[in-house]
């Protein structure tokens, strides 16, 4: 694959206006990731069935990460400090290309030229494919979804299922073209077949195993990897170096933390009391064990974290435990997919970390492309409050950028508030409009000024022809 | 690694900073919910019920019954070559039976040398047999400790892993067994907790076993007399 086209992330308004509305307009698109969402919503309803239950293991899960960010210096030293004493390599790397140089680093020192990768959004955050190949080296990707998107040369459009925009046909046609011309691949079963002998010789060929970390152990110098497929044991088993990669907030102080953090993870993001796979890593190969790797290096990433840090209430944003259930119940990430936002990290989520990490004033609009109605905070199992976050990164970018500071500069904004304010503060006014939407509302055209812009994107609302004080004189209020 | 030895400065600085002007709630742990006392029949059937909920078969045996147990299960999936330690109390059991009745068990292996010099045999091989350390009800979790006799990849590269699970090591939740094991004590270099076999959903959501690791796990649940 050459460099020049692998995928990359363009931060721009208007581009994400533009595919935004590319995606609303693409049936396929919105049929794919509504089966997607709803039957992963669906799952997760299952396995937390009891809504009391589920609030207490949150509480808990929660609690395990802010005791972790309360911690933070002291829990990464320690986390260091066992590391070390088990054999593991520690790296910290300020910005994702520090991290990418001591990858590579690593890498010549060894003269790897092949590297597997297990799923990692850090890796992801680094564009660590597309670097390690301008350097020479492969990177394949063997979840296989991150697969199945690497031959297609596209981005994850989803951070626990990245090839969740494709349907079987689309990928059956791509396994055809790209992956194995002699290939009759049609069922997932099939495919899966295909991949599985394919990345199996990746695995057995390779030098290096790149990995992401779903929790660190800080008390016993433990990497945690949750996973189904068992990639991610290939990669941090079989070849002779293993690098997993962690952003800064991962940590955790002790093994007792894992328990409340694995069920909501798994629950949380594919609706399973566990997945097959927890692989605990607490250093390489020892004296007279015959497999496992001889080298192992942990890269610990910041890339904006330590800023994030800073503020009470953006610092919850590190909270987060990459489960994407927020995305999997997003309105606005349903109807439009993970491609449009053009980011490592889409939905909820990414609303809010990609402005902390790129720059309130590159990424700053994203954080507009919601409708606050809180699904994701209500199912978040670390509770993340991240509507208020959105509020305040919205506030950030208004205040960025004075031009975009309607209320200092707009009088016709000025002037329909302040008109508001007199018709909802004086009875008779209110009732001579209410009465004038009721007979005269509807006739208005989409084209009305002002009106058209907001109907652009959205059905005019019907009036109803009484309103709602003339129905409550007419039928009473019923207390059911 | 000077430019990361300053870069570590850099952000454990930043970090301290923040942290000793910033107020944090306390820590408080959290009120563990009670955890389930069953008894060991439940256990067992817990722990059965949702393996087999996940694509595994559990076969509930005894000390006399396993070795015609674990042949037939050997025999029916047509198993040719089997990857086994000699030196655990199963092996010797395996070796054993393999002496007494050579035509009931397939050609053994023996993963007596360091992966770099057996790579080709490991990847060649049907299935592999292994103890366990134990299992956890809770999630239908079997936890394996790979060892020198018993190294990590034989859990992963065959296609078939047969695993053999002693009823009572089976604990209630993955939270007990770390404490009442000690597990911060004596972590080994690679710990695992394996549910069911190898899967993925990544294709339209179908669930499909058998992606990277064994496509078939197999657990013989022995009940001592």
């Amino acid at each position: 694959m050459p460099p020049e086209t692998m995928p990359h992330q363009t931060l721009s308004e208007k581009s994400f206006l533009e595919d935004t509305a590319k995606a609303l307009k693409d049936p396929q698109l919105r049929r794919n990731f509504k089966r997607a969402m709803s039957g992963l919503v669906a799952k997760r309803r299952n396995v937390f069935p009891n809504a009391s239950e589920f609030e207490g293991l949150r509480e808990q899960a929660s609690a395990v990460r802010r005791k972790t960010l309360s911690r933070l210096p002291e829990l990464l030293e320690l986390l260091e400090f066992n590391c070390e004493r088990n054999g593991i390599r520690v790296h910290w790397a300020e910005t994702t290309e520090e991290a990418n140089r001591i990858v590579l680093d690593i890498a010549n020192e060894a003269e790897v030229r092949l590297a597997v990768k297990g799923k990692s959004m850090v890796s992801e955050e680094m564009g660590l494919n597309a670097f390690l190949e301008e350097h020479g080296i492969e990177a394949i990707e063997s979840d296989l979804g991150e697969y199945i998107i690497q031959v297609d040369k596209e981005l994850p459009s989803h951070i626990i299922m990245p090839a969740i925009h494709k349907n079987l046909e689309e990928i059956s046609k791509l396994f055809q073209e790209k992956v194995d011309s002699n290939s009759t691949s049609e069922t997932a079963e099939e495919m899966t077949a295909t991949a599985r002998k394919i990345l199996r010789k990746k695995f057995h060929d390779a030098d290096m195993g790149l990995s992401g970390v779903n929790f660190a152990v800080a008390e016993t110098g433990t990497l945690c990897l949750v996973e189904n497929e068992g990639n991610g044991r290939f990669c941090t088993t079989l070849p002779k170096i293993h690098v997993a990669l962690m952003g800064i907030e991962k940590v955790v102080e002790s093994l007792q933390d894992l328990p409340p953090l694995l069920t909501t993870l798994t629950g949380s993001a594919t609706g399973q009391p566990i997945t097959t796979y927890f692989n605990m890593i607490s250093g390489p190969r020892r004296e007279g064990e015959k497999d496992g790797p001889h080298e192992v290096h942990l890269v610990l990433l910041d890339n904006g974290r330590s800023k994030m840090y800073e503020d009470e209430l953006l610092r919850e944003t590190l909270l987060c435990i990459r489960c994407g259930a927020c995305m999997n119940h997003c309105p606005v990430y349903t109807r439009i997919g993970g491609h449009a936002y053009n980011t490592v990290y889409p939905g909820p989520i990414g609303k809010i970390l990609t402005p902390q990490i790129k720059g309130i004033e590159n990424a700053g609009y994203l954080a507009n492309a919601s409708s606050l109605c809180g699904a994701c905070v209500e199912v978040c199992p670390v509770q993340i409050p991240i509507t208020e976050i959105l509020l305040r990164l919205r506030h950030n970018w208004t205040h960025q950028n004075k031009k975009r500071h309607w209320t200092d500069k707009n009088r016709l904004e000025l002037l329909i508030w302040n008109g508001w304010k007199q018709v909802f503060s004086k009875p008779g006014l209110y009732r001579i409009q209410a009465g004038l939407l009721g007979r005269l509302g509807n006739l208005l055209p989409k084209q009305t000024p002002i009106l058209s812009r907001w109907a652009r994107f959205r059905s005019l609302p019907r009036f109803s022809k009484k309103s709602l004080h003339r129905l409550v004189e007419e039928e009473g209020i019923d207390h059911e | 690694m000077s430019e990361s030895v300053s870069q570590r400065s850099r952000i454990m600085k930043r970090l301290t900073t923040i942290h000793s002007r910033s107020q944090f709630a306390e820590f408080r742990p959290m009120k563990q919910p009670n955890p389930p006392s069953w008894t060991l029949k439940e256990k067992i059937s817990r722990l059965k019920s949702t393996m087999e909920a996940v694509h595994t078969e559990v076969l509930l045996c005894n000390d006399l019954d396993f070795s015609s147990v674990f042949q037939r299960v050997v025999e029916e999936k047509g198993i040719g070559r089997l990857l086994y330690a000699r030196n655990t109390a199963l092996g010797s059991q395996i070796y054993l039976m393999k002496e007494r009745t050579p035509n009931k068990l397939p050609e053994l292996a023996t993963y007596d040398e360091s992966i770099e010099n057996w790579k080709e045999q490991l990847f060649s091989v049907d299935a592999s047999v292994t103890e366990t350390r134990g299992g956890i009800a809770e999630t239908g979790s079997l936890i394996l400790w790979p060892t020198e006799e018993e190294p990590r990849l034989m859990s992963l590269v065959p296609p078939i892993h047969l695993a053999v699970l002693k009823a009572e090591t089976i604990h209630h939740n993955f939270s007990e067994v770390i404490q009442k094991e000690k597990w911060s004590e004596q972590m080994p270099t690679n710990a695992l907790l394996i549910s069911g076999p190898s899967k993925t959903a990544d294709i339209e959501q179908t669930l499909v076993y058998g992606v990277h690791g064994p496509s078939q796990l197999v657990v013989f649940v022995i009940q001592s007399n």
